[in-house]
């Protein structure tokens, strides 16, 4: 059960259990963050569950497919370096992804 | 997990009494078992959520080039040249799916979001000053007719084919019935002026079907391919939004509770759309082909059997949804399977929320109230579920 930590888009730190095996866009999902819509479900089609990686210790997050890449140009929030989409991440310990302010 | 033998229907899920009130047969197949054979069809149905997305999450074993209808590709002659996207497997569905994904994207939205916008606030305000009138034909038809062939580049004349090609595509899917055979008696005219348009000359510049044949110049597609991908947008770019919006408008117009919230916050538009999706299901079925022997649900399959997925079923099976039989603007939708789900999920799944979320944060600013003002009358397709009038009353906020 990997923990990892979500900073909101109002500053609070919120540090959650994910399940084992899991995307960060599925345990932000059960966790009930709303600021992840995920509107394709995880297929990596909608850009609407957009993340900024803050922190990756472990270094365990693969790079972005092309088509990731492509759809992080559509994302509502301004576009940024660390931006990722989080159903493209495993869920490892010690991540810390900052949440942007919209997904639409 | 040893293999058990699936419990089996009569059930047509093709029939007009079927379309009618399909939700107590979905009920009873989802309680039937994971997998059921449909006798009738001479197929297996899935209707629980696990089931449906594992189907769709593994296309190496169910696959969609053998057709996504109850016709099998490999045993009869579809009645058009296969789709490039849906009717294909990878690697060549990869190219042509990049293609689309690419003139549909996020980035090609937010392109199109002020035009779709103010074209929905000057249809809503038309209808307000109307008052009163039918729902389908006036707006969930005429509000993406005003945008849709537009977008796609398609020119004036003509386009009264659009919306009977896109039925006979859809009712192609299901078995050799009534509605399929009408449809395909008919479609001769249709084929021919969707294919004449779908050529590069009478496609506008900066459309998407202009910027499909241009991944012809760049190698990504064969010249022969771009008119053939073009016809996925006219096959499947219309009556999908058709539908979706006008059971986003029969939800709200059933449920003035949710119309309330909606009214008070117009920020969830997007979400009422969204919910419309899972609860109507606008492209009810969906069929796969087994391309090995395999086993779902503890049931063993064997090699070229069609499964069919009902979308609908999934949406509302209680052990996927809390009351899934509630319209409710504010659930957490992500995973429903409306607009499909794996490697085929829709290519316009953004295209059509974008259409949706316009034309309700529009309502929703200029009407405080939706009025059911007579009797809905259903529209029978094989595939999809919608409404061929609403009345409406509209009442100014």
């Amino acid at each position: 059960m990997p923990s990892i930590t979500f900073i909101h888009p109002d500053g609070r730190r919120q540090e959650i259990e994910a399940d084992d095996g899991s995307s960060v866009m599925q345990a932000a999902i059960a966790e009930g963050l709303e600021e992840i819509l995920a509107e394709c479900g995880g297929n990596c089609m909608c850009a609407t569950c957009h993340v900024y990686v803050i922190e990756d210790s472990a270094g365990a997050l693969p790079p972005p497919t092309q088509d990731e890449d492509a759809l992080l140009d559509g994302t509502a929030a301004e576009r940024r370096p660390n931006s990722r989409l989080s159903c493209q991440l495993p869920a490892s310990e010690g991540l810390v992804l900052e949440l942007p302010e919209r997904q639409t | 997990m040893s293999t058990t033998e699936a419990p089996a229907s009569d059930l047509d899920p093709f029939s007009i009494a079927f379309f009618d009130d399909p939700f107590p047969e979905h009920a009873r197949l989802r309680e039937a078992g994971p997998v059921v054979r449909l006798r009738h069809l001479g197929c297996w149905g899935v209707a629980r959520w696990q089931e449906v997305t594992a189907v769709f999450n593994d296309w190496p074993t169910y696959v969609s080039s053998r057709g996504v209808g109850l016709q099998d590709f490999a045993r009869e002659t579809p009645w058009r040249s296969p789709s490039l996207v849906l009717e294909r497997d990878p690697p060549e569905h990869t190219r042509a799916r990049a293609v689309l994904g690419r003139v549909l994207s996020p980035a090609a939205m937010k392109g199109l979001r002020e035009d779709f916008a103010a074209a929905a606030e000057r249809k809503v305000a038309e209808l307000l000053d109307r008052g009163t009138f039918d729902a389908i034909p006036d707006l969930a038809e005429a509000f993406p007719l005003s945008v849709f062939p537009d977008a796609l580049g398609v020119r004036p004349d003509g386009r009264e084919h659009l919306l009977p090609f896109a039925a006979v595509t859809f009712n192609a899917f299901g078995p050799d019935n009534d509605l399929r055979r009408q449809a395909l008696a008919g479609v001769a005219p249709h084929l021919a002026w969707v294919m004449e348009q779908c050529r590069r000359e009478n496609l506008a510049p900066g459309s998407f079907g202009a910027a499909i044949h241009a991944a012809a110049d760049t190698g990504e597609l064969t010249p022969e391919e771009a008119p053939v991908l073009v016809r996925s947008l006219f096959s499947a770019g219309l009556d999908t939004t058709i539908n979706g919006i006008g059971a986003a408008l029969w939800c709200l117009a059933r449920f003035p509770g949710e119309y309330a919230r909606l009214h008070a916050d117009p920020s969830l538009a997007r979400a009422a759309f969204e919910e419309a999706i899972r609860f109507e299901s606008p492209v009810q079925t969906f069929f796969r082909t087994t391309s090995r022997p395999t086993e779902l649900g503890g049931v063993p399959l064997g090699e070229g059997e069609k499964v069919l997925m009902f979308l609908a079923a999934a949406n509302r099976d209680p052990r996927r949804w809390d009351r899934p039989d509630a319209y409710d603007i504010a659930r957490r939708t992500s995973g429903h399977v409306g607009f499909g789900a794996g490697i085929h999920m829709c290519v316009g799944q953004l295209l059509a929320r974008l259409e949706g979320e316009v034309l309700l944060a529009a309502l929703a600013r200029r009407v405080r109230g939706i009025e059911i003002a007579g009797t809905p009358v259903r529209r029978y397709n094989n595939t999809l579920r919608g409404l061929a009038s609403l009345p409406l009353t509209l009442h100014a906020a």
